[in-house]
């Protein structure tokens, strides 16, 4: 079997598998070869389970021999980014502060798609604690865009973005607090992901900012996300902040038609700046649904342009309260020869924690200080309402919202590191879906002249992936 | 809004951070730039608005008030960089 099956998307692989075409244990040594072949320059995987994943291959081809997989899923070989606990393999956070940390137990996410059979190839990069827009940030060095290796995957998820593109794997888990799914899929040129706010179970999965945390699939196409949500979503008892809303067929709504679908166009959002080829696929979006029938309205979501500001007191504020855990008492780095247990908690922390870390709980520190708190944290929550508003004003006059997924394609490695406020620009089009708990999808539709992949943003309602999914398989299949 | 290095070096403590004199000279200014770009939130009119703090409208998640056991203590202190003693994490002195 020769590695062009590496190539495939992930819901063919499925069908292949059920066929018996090849095995699982032929599909893992293909992409094992493939990451032995491509992962010295791309650098998406912090940590590979070769063996695990060969034991868990062997395990599922046996389950298909005696008729009984476990789901379409099973024998499937997936990557998960670095936050994402799993028992007895490292989970880092592409951080020192957790460089050597073993989890005890699983992510629900990992327990559930174990339990549909999927095969870990091993763990991705991301920025550290998933705060970045680059995997710049990482404590591993940064992921280089498989399309252009002097680019960056994107992030914080360019780990997972990049393994599902290089075929270093058939899919992979991500997590989006301001677009750190849809980012990198459009980077990279692949379908991401973002769930609604509680669709998916954060149990075991590191956080950022827990209002907007959300866990998502990266992929080749939206069909292949589609599977793969399917068995990662639903109430979690273990996360209070899971709705128990029933999991649908994803796949059996993307065969519906898009005749009738009313499709908004947010003014706000085509601002000055955008990259001209962004555009004209943007623009090759609206004529591609149009033909497929649906309506395109113009909509308004007036309070656009603050909210990168807004996020960027929210996020910063939730991050100083979640990383306030990491004090070197119950796991993560210790600072060596300190003098007294404020010593040992300040010196484990300025050693165990990078540049933008250390940024971000400084400026959340302050925001939510004494004095401060009305005027930053307090204003944010409100503007955070108004923004919602926003959303929920359109989506009576619309069922999707298109926008671009960013301003301009991968950018180059080493570009924005300077500049904090210029890299959280990065996150202009898709930090409102975090804000309102909303569900988006990024799905590839064109490139640049220099074969630079492009994305477009479908944004949806609150629990509604089956309909941004749907729009973003109509796009797949005007690929084709 | 501009900060200055006293006040950095006071947020730098709250947030149990121990940064070096470069580290705070760096910071200082990059929290000031932070600061400019979210003041624009001061310009949007929020009179009578109620603050967004979850987005699932759940309220009061609870389940039944039964004790279950915890499957691996032992593993969990595992994870902890100090010394394990009688099944407690052993940390340098408080007071």
């Amino acid at each position: 079997m020769t590695t062009d099956i590496t190539t495939r998307p992930l819901t063919e692989l499925s069908t292949h598998l059920t066929a018996g075409d090849f095995t699982s244990r032929e599909l893992t040594d293909a992409y094992i070869q493939q990451i032995q072949a491509q992962d010295k320059t791309i650098n998406a995987y912090v940590t590979t389970t070769f063996d695990l994943a060969r034991q868990m291959a062997d395990a599922s081809d046996s389950r298909r021999a005696s008729g009984s997989p476990l789901s379409p899923l099973d024998g499937i070989p997936i990557s998960l980014k670095d936050v994402v606990c799993t028992t007895g393999v490292r989970t880092t956070a592409c951080s020192k502060m957790l460089e050597d940390f073993v989890p005890p137990y699983d992510a629900t996410v990992w327990q559930k798609l174990k339990a549909a059979g999927t095969v870990l190839l091993g763990k991705v990069n991301t920025d550290e604690f998933t705060m970045g827009a680059s995997t710049q940030t990482s404590h591993f060095g940064v992921t280089r865009n498989p399309h252009d290796t002097d680019r960056v995957a994107g992030g914080s998820s360019g780990g997972s973005a990049a393994s599902v593109a290089a075929h270093m794997c058939a899919g992979s888990v991500g997590t989006d607090t301001g677009g750190s799914i849809r980012q990198p899929a459009a980077f990279c040129g692949i379908t991401g992901l973002k769930v609604s706010y509680g669709r998916v179970s954060r149990y075991g999965v590191m956080p950022m900012a827990s209002s907007l945390d959300s866990v998502g699939p990266f992929a080749q196409t939206a069909a292949d996300c589609g599977l793969l949500l399917m068995y990662m979503a639903g109430h979690d008892p273990h996360d209070s902040t899971t709705p128990d809303v029933p999991v649908t067929d994803y796949l059996e709504s993307l065969r519906r038609p898009l005749t009738g679908l009313r499709v908004g166009i947010p003014t706000e959002y085509l601002i000055d700046g955008i990259d001209p080829e962004v555009l004209a696929v943007f623009q090759s979006a609206k004529a591609i649904l149009t033909e497929a029938g649906a309506q395109i309205i113009d909509i308004s979501l007036p309070h656009t342009q603050y909210a990168i500001p807004c996020y960027y007191v929210i996020n910063p504020s939730e991050i100083s309260a979640n990383l306030s855990r990491f004090d070197s008492i119950r796991f993560g780095h210790k600072a060596p020869d300190t003098t007294d247990l404020i010593d040992l908690y300040k010196s484990s922390r300025a050693q165990g924690f990078g540049p933008e870390v250390k940024r971000r709980i400084m400026v959340g520190t302050y925001a939510l200080s004494a004095g401060y708190y009305d005027a930053y944290y307090r204003q944010a929550q409100r503007v955070r309402t108004l923004i919602r508003q926003d959303f929920d004003q359109a989506y009576q006059k619309v069922d999707v919202i298109l926008t671009p997924t960013t301003p301009r394609p991968a950018f180059k490695v080493g570009e924005n590191s300077s500049d904090p406020v210029q890299m959280y620009l990065e996150d202009i089009f898709t930090a409102s879906a975090n804000l309102a708990g909303n569900c988006g999808v990024s799905s590839p539709l064109g490139q640049s002249q220099s074969g630079l992949p492009i994305g477009v943003q479908i944004l949806g309602k609150a629990f509604d992936e089956g309909t941004v999914l749907r729009v973003a398989h109509h796009f797949d299949l005007s690929k084709q | 809004m501009a900060i200055t290095r006293d006040q950095a070096a006071h947020i730098a403590h709250l947030a149990r951070l121990s940064l070096s004199d470069d580290e705070l000279d760096t910071i200082t200014g990059e929290l000031s730039l932070i600061l400019d770009m979210v003041d624009q939130l001061q310009a949007v009119d929020t009179t009578g608005v109620t603050e967004t703090a979850q987005v699932t409208g759940l309220q009061n998640v609870t389940r039944p008030d039964i004790i279950t056991p915890c499957e691996n203590p032992d593993a969990l202190l595992q994870c902890s960089p100090h010394p394990i003693t009688q099944h407690s994490v052993t940390v340098p002195r408080v007071m």
